[in-house]
């Protein structure tokens, strides 16, 4: 792609005002005629003043409304920035910023910066950074916030930490370390032993229902790259995705944050389930048309994210069929969840459809992550697993913004040639992790609040629409508050999923110990 | 199923993965591919390609290989329960605050105590060239400019551009003044960038540089200080060399000039930095930002998320980053060694009639073959670049892929190879050359 030049962004010279954030706003409140106003007759003063006056309080309006969050007043809830039709060279990149930054504001960050910066509003952000800040600690800090927004899972960690503390020296020091050790530049897109190794698992965890080929396979440092690499590679700025909502928060990161591709959501139902529907694609598919928004694939999660559902097959089939008709593509972010002893439920990998059917496989790409399936969060290794060629060469080389420690993919390859302990773990975690699901459901069950029927994720989609008042997203998030401010729980508010019926609850409990819970449930009491 | 309709050729991808702004069709690459094909090896391989494209730090390997050693018991994650339970689950972008604390500690020991800086404006990546990309996302728009002086490493086309939309427009330097950045030609590059309508967001220079092999002086930073002050844009330092430098007091930081001018304006200026070149742990990929801007730390601190440093890896560098016995004795060890490989490949080449820039700092050289081009073009110069390739087996660096505004210019790396390997390239040189005159 030829850099070529863009047309002029006709934005005003910067003048400088940047205050203690260093940010600049460069509207500049003019206060104009003051010196005629100040002389001259009656009639001209009037003349001069009511006009002069429209003209300040209009500047001031344009102003406030250009803030770019540098400073204390609360900006207005986070919005889906309206984006204007893709036209000629000025125009698009005029709609670029707006992705951003609804009034392409000329602040001395970048639109994208400016955006990420307003999502301090965000309530996902908020109790993130809030529990950060004042953790629950059983010792130190009894009365902290305990944290249920961050999904990830620690009920298996001793298991791996006994596992590294009898392997580490060993895998790291009796290897090579030299030239072309552990310490040497090496493939950004992950050792091939390592992706021999991680497709093995992949395939162990299935059961052997689908084989994962290695060669098919990249590594990075985590599910959020990998998505974002994706996005980078099948759209173009501008362009959009369908995505099913409720949603995870993060996907409002990685999908748009960097790459200026919007999201379309297609909203699910608890009266169906919040199943995804053909209809519901289509519908959202056409409101992108309108708005002159060229739809490049549809990203769905299995088992989804927050609601915990797992796709079934049929469900995977109309996708692909609806991929196929408009010519899209399909990213499926998976967690390995393995199958299930419940027959009503299976988890169903998109790979397995593919091999299994005449659809062009080079439209789908499926991402795993490694952190929640091994509970290893603090390793960051994320897959992206397409058949598309292009989309593997242009990913491997867009790999290197965020490969994965090779002392990382060292461990990693140590561990999982340990079959015997692979075994064992999948075994242990799942147990452990069907075991606190149970709990903590149970628990939400006793105050009164029942959840979206689980599939064994590690968090559960709980309807608390019973206990807001209004039934609206502002009694939602007001409940929100409450949980975090008085209850001391972080957990997610369904507005920042996206879903479209207020009250529901995101809780991820694999952070907890069992002995939690009950305290947990307590605090929630409290509040309700 | 029904008739077999032949669909059109296959659903569409973006411009960014089916572009080359990835730049890795160029010749700095190219030269890659024959050393992979043919890597010289002291015994097996003994007449195969000798890589000297390759900025690698491995000649304090023996230092670092002692350290692990000796310490990976005290940094091993299992020692207390709670301890690898808060460290092995810090998957979040704050990273470690031990680690950052380490980072910033020994940024300051490369620093020799010149400058101080604080953790909590430390933010992790995957590496430098991650933090090149996080910097010019949150700085510049798509469509933007950085203006970057020439001669610059290849990969900040890649780096810079590719996924962000932004461009470079170059700050032309030559060697009438040893390729320094000058007033006139800061000037020259913003006026011709405005005169195309590009909005300029900053400045961004590698000090020491690459592929100068060189530091930038204190008055020329306060120069480009002052530039970027008066046009009001950024100015991003990459100093990912700094701990390269073969005298301590000749490398200045920008860090030092901030502070000299008690930190006014500084919120323009951002900090570069990893642990590849300096330390040779490039598969470690660790890299830093470090902004005196609030808005840009806690930007790029969310936009770590997509390039996060694993936590293993820093609890196993915190430890040694901190302990300043360690770091102090490497980083003057370190330094010594790149000096004395500097003077031997500065001595061998000037024995066979070459010169090179005079350089202190870096892993590399930037050699001078102008006079032996059979015409002041980037043609001659690739020509012989391919016979120095070929023929001679090395594989350098040629300026023009550098976007040097002169022809016969190379980056050869000295760094990566023993002595031994090193004297076999010189040799080989010192043929290449003799043959040439006759």
């Amino acid at each position: 792609m030829k850099q070529h030049l863009q047309n002029p962004t006709k934005n005003p010279p910067p003048t400088t005002t940047s205050g203690s954030t260093g940010v600049v706003t460069d509207m500049r409140v003019i206060v104009p005629l003051q010196g005629v106003v100040q002389g001259g007759g009656g009639g001209l003063i009037l003349g001069s003043i009511i006009p002069c006056a429209l003209f300040y309080f209009f500047q001031l309006y344009l102003k406030s409304k250009n803030r770019s969050g540098d400073d204390s007043a609360a900006p207005p809830p986070p919005q889906l920035p309206e984006i204007e039709p893709p036209g000629g060279g000025l125009q698009r990149v005029q709609s670029v910023r707006s992705i951003w930054s609804p009034r392409g504001s000329n602040s001395q960050v970048s639109s994208r910066a400016s955006f990420v910066i307003k999502q301090v509003d965000n309530p996902y952000y908020v109790g993130l950074e809030k529990s950060c800040l004042d953790c629950y600690d059983e010792v130190c800090n009894p009365g902290g916030i305990i944290q249920l927004g961050f999904d990830e899972n620690k009920l298996s960690l001793d298991v791996v930490q006994d596992w590294l503390m009898a392997h580490t020296k060993c895998s790291i020091v009796c290897q090579d370390l030299q030239m072309n050790g552990i310490t040497a530049y090496h493939p950004f897109d992950g050792l091939s032993e390592l992706k021999m190794a991680v497709a093995g698992f992949m395939s162990q965890v299935m059961e052997g229902r689908v084989l994962f080929d290695p060669s098919q396979m990249n590594l990075t440092s985590g599910v959020s790259p990998a998505i974002e690499m994706l996005v980078f590679c099948l759209a173009d700025l501008g362009n959009a995705f369908l995505v099913p909502s409720p949603y995870s928060p993060d996907l409002d990161r990685d999908i748009k944050w960097r790459t200026g591709v919007e999201i379309i959501p297609v909203p699910c139902r608890s009266s169906d389930n919040f199943s995804l529907s053909t209809a519901s694609l289509n519908r959202a598919y056409n409101q992108a048309k309108k708005r002159g928004l060229k739809v490049q694939g549809v990203i769905v999660s299995n088992p989804s994210n927050p609601v915990g559902n797992l796709l079934t097959r049929e469900t995977l089939y109309n996708l692909l069929d609806f991929a196929t008709e408009k010519n899209i593509h399909v990213i499926a972010n998976e967690t390995l969840v393995g199958p299930i002893d419940d027959k009503n439920q299976e988890f169903v990998s998109m790979a397995e459809i593919i091999n299994s059917e005449e659809y062009d496989r080079k439209r789908v790409h499926i991402v795993y992550g490694l952190s929640k399936d091994i509970s290893l969060p603090g390793f960051k290794v994320g897959v992206v697993y397409s058949f598309n060629q292009t989309v593997l060469q242009a990913s491997k080389k867009l790999m290197r913004f965020s490969s994965v420690s090779s002392l990382s993919q060292r461990l990693l390859v140590s561990m999982f040639n340990d079959s015997r302990f692979v075994r064992e773990f999948i075994k242990i975690n799942r147990e452990r992790v069907e075991r606190m699901s149970d709990l903590f459901v149970g628990g939400l069950k006793e105050l009164g609040i029942k959840c979206m029927k689980s599939s064994r994720g590690s968090y559960c989609w709980a309807d608390m629409s019973g206990f807001i008042r209004p039934y609206s997203e502002k009694g939602e998030l007001e409940l929100w508050e409450k949980l975090l401010n008085v209850a001391k729980i972080n957990a997610t508010p369904g507005s920042c999923c996206h879903c479209i019926e207020p009250g529901w609850f995101r809780f991820c409990f694999a952070s907890l110990t069992e002995k939690q819970v009950p305290l947990v449930m307590e605090r929630i009491r409290e509040v309700l | 199923m029904a008739i077999e309709i032949v669909q059109p050729s296959t659903v569409g991808l973006s411009k960014i993965a089916v572009s080359d702004t990835h730049g890795e069709d160029s010749p700095y690459f190219a030269g890659w591919k024959a050393y992979d094909e043919n890597p010289y090896h002291e015994i097996n391989n003994p007449t195969g390609v000798i890589q000297m494209g390759l900025a690698e730090n491995q000649v304090s390997f023996d230092l670092l290989e002692e350290y692990l050693e000796a310490n990976l018991e005290s940094t091993n994650w299992g020692q207390k329960v709670s301890g690898f339970r808060e460290n092995a689950l810090f998957q979040d972008y704050h990273g470690l605050l031990s680690f950052r604390k380490a980072m910033a500690s020994f940024m300051e020991e490369v620093r020799g105590g010149k400058a101080k800086f604080n953790p909590d404006r430390v933010v992790l990546t995957a590496g430098a060239t991650a933090a090149n990309e996080l910097l010019t996302f949150i700085l510049a728009d798509p469509g933007d400019a950085l203006l970057v002086p020439t001669p610059y490493y290849p990969g900040f086309d890649r780096d810079l551009r590719w996924r962000t939309g932004v461009q470079i427009v170059p700050i032309h330097c030559d060697s009438s003044n040893n390729f320094q950045i000058t007033p006139e030609a800061l000037e020259a590059a913003y006026d011709h960038a405005t005169s195309m309508n590009i909005k300029v967001r900053g400045v961004l220079i590698t000090n020491p540089s690459n592929p100068l092999g060189a530091t930038i002086q204190r008055k020329v930073l306060e120069e480009i200080l002052d530039f970027a002050t008066r046009k009001n844009i950024h100015l991003v330092s990459d100093e990912i060399y700094s701990g390269s430098a073969f005298y301590a007091d000749e490398f200045v930081s920008i860090a030092e000039v901030l502070e000299s001018r008690n930190y006014k304006d500084s919120e323009r200026c951002h900090i570069v930095y990893s642990l590849s070149k300096d330390l040779g742990l490039p598969g470690f990929r660790v890299g830093t930002v470090y902004s005196y801007n609030d808005q840009v730390v806690t930007t790029a601190r969310r936009m770590s998320s997509f390039t996060l440093i694993s936590s293993q890896t820093q609890f196993l560098l915190a430890s040694m980053l901190s302990d300043k016995e360690f770091t102090r004795k490497y980083i003057k060890i370190n330094r010594e060694r790149l000096k004395k490989r500097y003077e031997m490949i500065i001595n061998g080449l000037k024995k066979a009639g070459i010169e090179c820039l005079k350089g202190n700092a870096g892993l590399f050289c930037w050699m001078n073959l102008s006079p032996f081009l059979e015409e002041p073009t980037i043609k001659s110069e690739l020509a012989i670049w391919k016979t120095i390739m070929h023929e001679v087996r090395l594989n350098i660096s040629p300026g023009s892929s550098c976007h040097c505004s002169e022809p016969g210019w190379f980056r050869v790396c000295f760094a990566n190879m023993s002595e031994e390997t090193l004297e076999v390239a010189l040799t080989r040189i010192h043929e290449f050359i003799k043959q040439r005159k006759q």
